[in-house]
């Protein structure tokens, strides 16, 4: 299958945290699903029905394992935007007589950003938390942040644009002690990196089915009975899900989220081994061919898949032109089409010049060594090229300090 | 986004990329842009006693249409009188390249570029005659 991939897009594709290919496996497994086992899971009163029920459930509870959770505490959805936008908007609202105090982080994903800014405009008061220069939040700085006011705590587990793995079991012990619930966005983790909702003490987690090999168009939301977490939903209905998300579930999907999660769960530790393989080869290849290349984000609270550098005095945009054979990302894919400098990056402190030159490079379940090495080399080869064409290169060459420039904005 | 052919032949073969002697009483040389928005360009001319540019460099930091706008005005002004080159406006750069109306502004930067270095040029000349 992946021959065949291959042969409709010659590049080679490093982009794993835009979205994945779904795992062959996974689609065998969905396949039934489409047309001879076509039931609505929500029929009681026939087979077709109990059979597609019996196939979600067995998705749930694969599902539920790699976190370590119940089963009955998933509730599918269509994504990990939806997810996020639920248990945000859903704990607020369903809390709001009580409590009207939300955290978060100014590096979240912006289907949490806005989400809370929604919220802020129907009344909640939002803290957004810095991050250090690593990229992590600063769990002093959480202390002192929550307040009796204070609903929830989201804090991503592994960032998008930059990889970095958050203290999520600090996060949510301090979160169990000081009475908040726990939301982690872990659309970049779950599959990716152990997670235990218990041991983490993790009171909801968004979850995505295109991140790990899955199905687009799915994904989950774990919410917490016991110690019981509440919250009103956002699409209402047939009451489905415990009332959470209302819909008629799509059984392949779901079959396939299931199945991409058994088989992430099966190879995790193998995959992780290889990643790091990966990861280590091409980022000696590159900084052992170019000087001036910064890796943003934390060397080793990070997750190996993702690796995002600057390459000091070439800019982003003609870097990737330069790289037409590597599907890469420049910024992330969901900011790509602004000519605005990462707020990620932005948030660590990386300067704009800095921002602008930054490349976002993703390795996967079916990424190869030969596909590194080569992607590698046609990095240092265009970045070569074009810092001999570039202004600020040359200045940097001759001992000029750019920052003493008076730089017109434009 | 998808680039025309002609921002690509640019970018893959930049005409005139390098650089002149910027000490040079007969090299002007503009350079505009600012690194945090993501494009500088630099732009040096030569210029003949009779006041026609007989050479130009360019290099330039930014996207493809940048780097493009940026080689095109090499071949563009170079046979031309000041007062030629500086009356090149940005749209005959946007309109050769078919630049996408995000990128209008990678031409309006070349012009700019143009019109500096002919600004600094001049005031070369004009700072060797008063000295004479």
């Amino acid at each position: 299958m992946l021959t065949s991939l291959k042969k409709t897009y010659p590049e080679i594709y490093l982009d794993y945290q835009a979205t994945t290919p779904c795992d062959p496996r996974v689609v065998d497994a969905m396949i039934p699903y489409f047309s001879e086992r076509f039931g609505n899971p929500h029929s009681r009163n026939h087979v077709y029905g109990w059979d597609a029920e019996e196939a979600i459930e067995q998705a749930r509870i694969q599902v539920a394992k790699l976190i370590n959770a119940d089963p009955k505490d998933i509730i599918f959805t269509s994504g990990a935007t939806e997810s996020n936008n639920l248990a945000i908007k859903g704990v607020a609202r369903f809390y709001k007589e009580k409590k009207r105090h939300i955290i978060t982080c100014v590096t979240e994903h912006k289907c949490v950003l806005d989400s809370c800014r929604h919220l802020e405009q129907e009344g909640f008061r939002i803290t957004y938390l810095p991050v250090n220069p690593n990229g992590l939040i600063d769990l002093a700085t959480l202390v002192s942040a929550i307040c009796d006011d204070t609903v929830l705590v989201s804090i991503m587990a592994v960032n998008n644009e930059i990889g970095v793995i958050q203290p999520i079991g600090e996060i949510g012990k301090i979160c169990r002690e000081r009475g908040v619930f726990f939301h982690t966005d872990a659309a970049q983790a779950f599959g990716k990196i152990p997670l235990d909702v218990d041991a983490m003490n993790i009171d909801l987690m968004s979850i995505s089915g295109h991140k790990i090999y899955g199905p687009k168009g799915i994904g989950a939301l774990y919410v917490r009975r016991k110690p019981r977490v509440r919250l009103e939903a956002l699409i209402h209905g047939g009451g489905q899900e415990r009332g959470m998300r209302s819909g008629t579930l799509p059984t392949p999907l779901c079959v396939g989220l299931g199945k991409a999660a058994e088989i992430a769960a099966a190879e995790m530790s193998q995959e992780q081994t290889r990643l790091k393989a990966l990861y280590d080869r091409f980022y000696k290849k590159i900084t052992e061919a170019l000087d001036e290349v910064y890796l943003n984000g934390d060397v080793t609270h990070r997750f190996l898949g993702n690796i995002n550098l600057s390459f000091a005095y070439v800019e982003g945009e003609g870097l990737m032109m330069g790289i037409k054979d590597l599907s890469v990302s420049s910024g992330s894919a969901c900011t790509s089409a602004s000519l605005e400098p990462s707020y990620v990056l932005h948030a660590l402190g990386v300067e704009d010049e800095l921002a602008h030159t930054s490349l976002r490079v993703g390795f996967g379940r079916f990424t190869t060594m030969d596909e590194v090495d080569t992607a590698a080399q046609i990095i240092i080869d265009q970045v070569q090229k074009l810092r001999k064409i570039s202004p600020l290169w040359e200045m940097a060459q001759e001992g000029i300090d750019i920052k003493s420039i008076q730089w017109a904005a434009h | 986004m998808a680039y025309s052919s002609k921002v690509i032949d640019h970018f893959e073969n930049p005409r005139n990329a390098g650089s002149l002697d910027p000490k040079a009483t007969d090299v002007g040389t503009g350079l505009v842009g600012a690194p945090a928005c993501g494009d500088v360009l630099k732009l040096q001319i030569r210029v003949n006693e009779a006041g026609i540019i007989q050479e130009a460099k360019f290099k330039t930091f930014g996207c493809g249409s940048a780097i493009a706008s940026s080689s095109l005005v090499t071949e563009m002004i170079r046979g031309k009188t000041l007062d030629e080159a500086g009356a090149i406006k940005n749209t005959v750069i946007a309109q050769e390249l078919e630049l996408p109306p995000v990128k209008i502004h990678c031409s309006m930067l070349a012009e700019d570029a143009i019109k500096a270095a002919i600004a600094d040029y001049l005031s070369k000349k004009e700072a060797g005659s008063s000295q004479a």
